[in-house]
């Protein structure tokens, strides 16, 4: 009989990367299901595109980096979906085959693969795209012939947003095809946190800072309104909830996750407030992703058996 | 408010597969493998030689220093005296003893009925003879570690935590011999005289939480804290911090938080060998997993191989993948079956493949998961890092040696890194460094 002799543990649990990536992709569901709802059949095909495209690129950049074939982590349809969802339904197939390849090839695979990149690759995509095409990345559709201004844009005059909170909340507003339901994000959210595949130290920490933060230096005389749609509105539940999360781009130790969900709120407000476009997510956690090691380094825990600030 | 470790994982507990009223004796097994070292310590040398007639509790090897005596198990003529296979992997000096099956055992030597007339250092020399070591695995000398213990500590602790899966050893000695747990426990308060002697068991355990229960009232001074399950439960230090709140301090004893601990087994023959005069010849042994035919709990003489053992639990599945030493979380994989059960031997496990197991193409996502679950608090993630590329700076900067060794993080890690693996590498690699 020929017995494997291995090191210790010999049991492993059931926690499995692929597992986990398809968790996100279901918890991501409800956003997309209240995008394709509002702005219509096109929302789906720009995500539909979006995924196959982050799956294509993985596949040619192994088979011509001569890598193993990472598919099976799932990590690619993650990518794709995240950045789909960041973008207008109204958007080129191009665009969002463009922003996938980017995402993919560039922002994760040549900096290291999995786990290794340094910046979100959905939102360095983003990124690079609202450089090259910002005009139709910021074009948003009019749903019900209202308008077609997201909140935030009014919130820039400033002046609090047309739609009622309950729209806000519900998602019966224009803008990018993932953000517009806080509800359809929030499940997505408890979904992850209840399968223990993200603590909630992070959104929370995000969310709490950007409602603080709104709350004081509102730009209303309704300060309690004003931090609700300041929340509700944009990118910054799914930002929160998705992106900060993002395993590879966020600090692991406990006090590094708040610490850092805090810097993503504090920033999201700032380029808000003084930025050039109404939004701010992409940028605030793109600059955090660059703290991540060094926020991982400041806040290791407490040695076991050294009291706070005692040297052995 | 009952205190808690930090971190720890719930791991499929899979007791149920050995539990069994009573132990049952394994076949007494027609030769015997006695290892000169089934301690942390100097090995013992040899007292006997090929062709000697030995007895059952006849002392066969011995040595100065940190060093206890083993016995042999069985009566009849030792065979050999040759480094053989051990549990731990490697080969090591061992007695090997024909059984005669007559059992003659030698009369017990000294010993005392009543141990409170007894001075502790009459005790101790009574431990040391009976071979006594920490059962529960690290084998450390019984009476080396009570001496250095004397004085300092305020609270003893029997350990019946028995966090690993699978195992029962514990459970079922206190199931089925608990006063001689209760009783070891006073034996060792008269040595060290301590505020609190402490019963610490999982709740996973109601039975034996039951009978020792009933008795607790016969025994002034012992409490029982029945401790939520949870792994590494039973890992000393976090058992510390679970029953009083206090961190061992890196590097250090349990003596440092003034705490000793003995694992339960270690306190049921303290009581033996003091009050019945009898050496450490058997233990209880788990003989379990999916692997196995029938699971069984058995009564083991020391020195009987894991062959003999698999081949009275029905034989092993064709599947069988790995035979453990010890627990699926912290024991030896072993590659040749001839191997004894020594002294620490708590189980001897069968396992499948794991479905759950290692990745093709291990890699790290940073999703933290290890940070969370290591009770130690260190970043298994970065030590797993800067093992890699073997920056013992940093190794020793995020305190690799404070690593216990548990597995928590590699049971957790959903890239099935293998943390634990190189996480020893890298102590080795910082032990390296320094020694330089």
């Amino acid at each position: 009989m020929n017995l494997t002799v291995q090191s210790s543990p010999h049991i492993r649990g059931v926690f499995k990367t692929s597992r986990l990536m398809l968790d996100v992709v279901v918890a991501l569901l409800p956003a997309l299901v209240v995008g394709t709802w509002v702005l219509g059949f096109r929302a789906l095909a720009v995500t539909a595109v979006s995924m196959a495209s982050a799956v294509g690129a993985e596949w040619l950049y192994c088979m011509a980096a001569g890598k193993q074939n990472t598919l099976r982590d799932c990590s690619a349809l993650v990518t794709g979906m995240l950045l789909a969802l960041t973008l207008p339904a109204s958007v080129p197939l191009g665009i969002a085959v463009l922003g996938s390849v980017f995402a993919i090839v560039l922002a994760k695979c040549m900096c290291g693969g999995l786990g290794q990149n340094i910046l979100n690759p959905a939102l360095a995509a983003r990124a690079f795209l609202m450089l090259l095409f910002p005009a139709a990345l910021t074009r948003y559709e009019a749903i019900d012939g209202i308008s077609s201004a997201t909140p935030l844009h009014r919130m820039v005059m400033p002046a609090l947003p047309e739609y009622s909170l309950m729209d806000m909340f519900l998602g019966r507003i224009p803008g990018s095809i993932g953000e517009l339901s806080a509800l359809a994000l929030l499940l997505g959210g408890v979904f992850l946190v209840a399968r223990k595949v993200i603590s909630p130290k992070i959104p929370l920490a995000y969310l709490g800072s950007v409602a603080v933060l709104t709350l004081i230096f509102s730009k209303t005389g309704s300060p309690v309104d004003w931090m609700l749609y300041s929340v509700l509105g944009g990118g910054v539940m799914l930002g929160a909830i998705f992106m900060a999360t993002d395993y590879a781009t966020s600090p692991v130790t406990p006090m590094g996750q708040i610490l850092y969900g805090i810097g993503c709120g504090v920033l999201t407000v700032f380029f808000r407030y003084f930025g050039l476009f109404p939004e701010g997510v992409t940028y605030a956690i793109l600059l955090m992703n660059l703290a991540t090691w060094g926020i991982d380094r400041i806040t290791a825990p407490r040695r076991f058996g050294v009291k706070k600030g005692e040297q052995v | 408010m009952k205190r808690r470790f930090f971190g720890g994982i719930h791991p499929s507990y899979r007791k149920e597969l050995s539990v069994k009223v009573t132990p049952s004796v394994a076949v007494i097994p027609k030769q015997v493998v006695i290892p000169m070292l089934q301690h942390i310590g100097v090995p013992c040398v040899p007292l006997v030689k090929v062709g000697d007639k030995v007895l059952r509790g006849q002392k066969i090897g011995d040595g100065e220093g940190l060093c206890v005596p083993v016995h042999a198990s069985v009566s009849g003529t030792v065979i050999a005296v040759e480094p053989r296979p051990h549990p731990s992997g490697k080969l090591i000096n061992a007695v090997v003893i024909e059984n005669d099956f007559q059992d003659t055992t030698i009369p017990p030597r000294t010993y005392c009925q009543n141990a409170e007339a007894m001075d502790p250092d009459a005790i101790l020399g009574l431990i040391r003879e009976a071979g006594i070591v920490g059962m529960g695995g690290a084998a450390f000398p019984g009476n080396v570690k009570a001496l250095s213990e004397i004085g300092k500590v305020d609270t003893l602790i029997a350990n019946a935590c028995e966090c690993e899966p699978y195992i029962t050893a514990d459970d079922t000695l206190l199931r089925t011999n608990p006063e001689q747990v209760l009783r070891g426990m006073q034996i060792l308060c008269r040595v060290l005289q301590p505020k609190r002697a402490i019963l610490a068991v999982e709740d996973n355990k109601q039975e034996a939480i039951a009978k020792v229960k009933n008795l607790l009232p016969e025994y002034a001074g012992i409490e029982l804290e029945v401790l939520p399950t949870r792994y590494p439960q039973g890992a000393e230090k976090q058992l510390i911090q679970a029953l009083t709140g206090r961190e061992v301090l890196p590097g250090q004893l349990p003596v440092s938080a003034h705490c000793a601990v003995f694992n339960v087994s270690t306190f049921a023959a303290i009581y033996r060998a003091v009050e019945l005069g009898v050496p450490v010849t058997s233990r209880i042994v788990t003989v379990s997993g999916e692997a196995i035919r029938e699971p069984q709990i058995f009564i083991v003489r020391i020195g009987t191989s894991f062959h003999d053992l698999i081949e009275v639990a029905g034989g092993l599945n064709d599947s069988t993948e790995r035979v453990i030493s010890g627990g699926p979380m912290m024991g030896i994989a072993q590659s040749d079956l001839s191997v004894p059960v020594v002294k620490a031997t708590n189980s001897v496990l069968c396992l499948l493949k794991d479905r759950n197991g290692a990745a093709e193409n291990p890699v790290c996502l940073r999703c933290g998961k290890c940070v969370c679950v290591c009770p130690m608090r260190l970043q298994p993630l970065y030590l797993y890092r800067f093992e890699k590329v073997k920056n013992a700076r940093e190794l020793e900067r995020l305190h690799v040696m404070d690593c216990i060794e548990c597995g928590s993080c590699a049971f957790t890690c959903p890239g099935k890194l293998p943390l634990v693996e190189r996480i020893r590498s890298g102590k080795q690699l910082l032990k390296e460094a320094k020694s330089k």
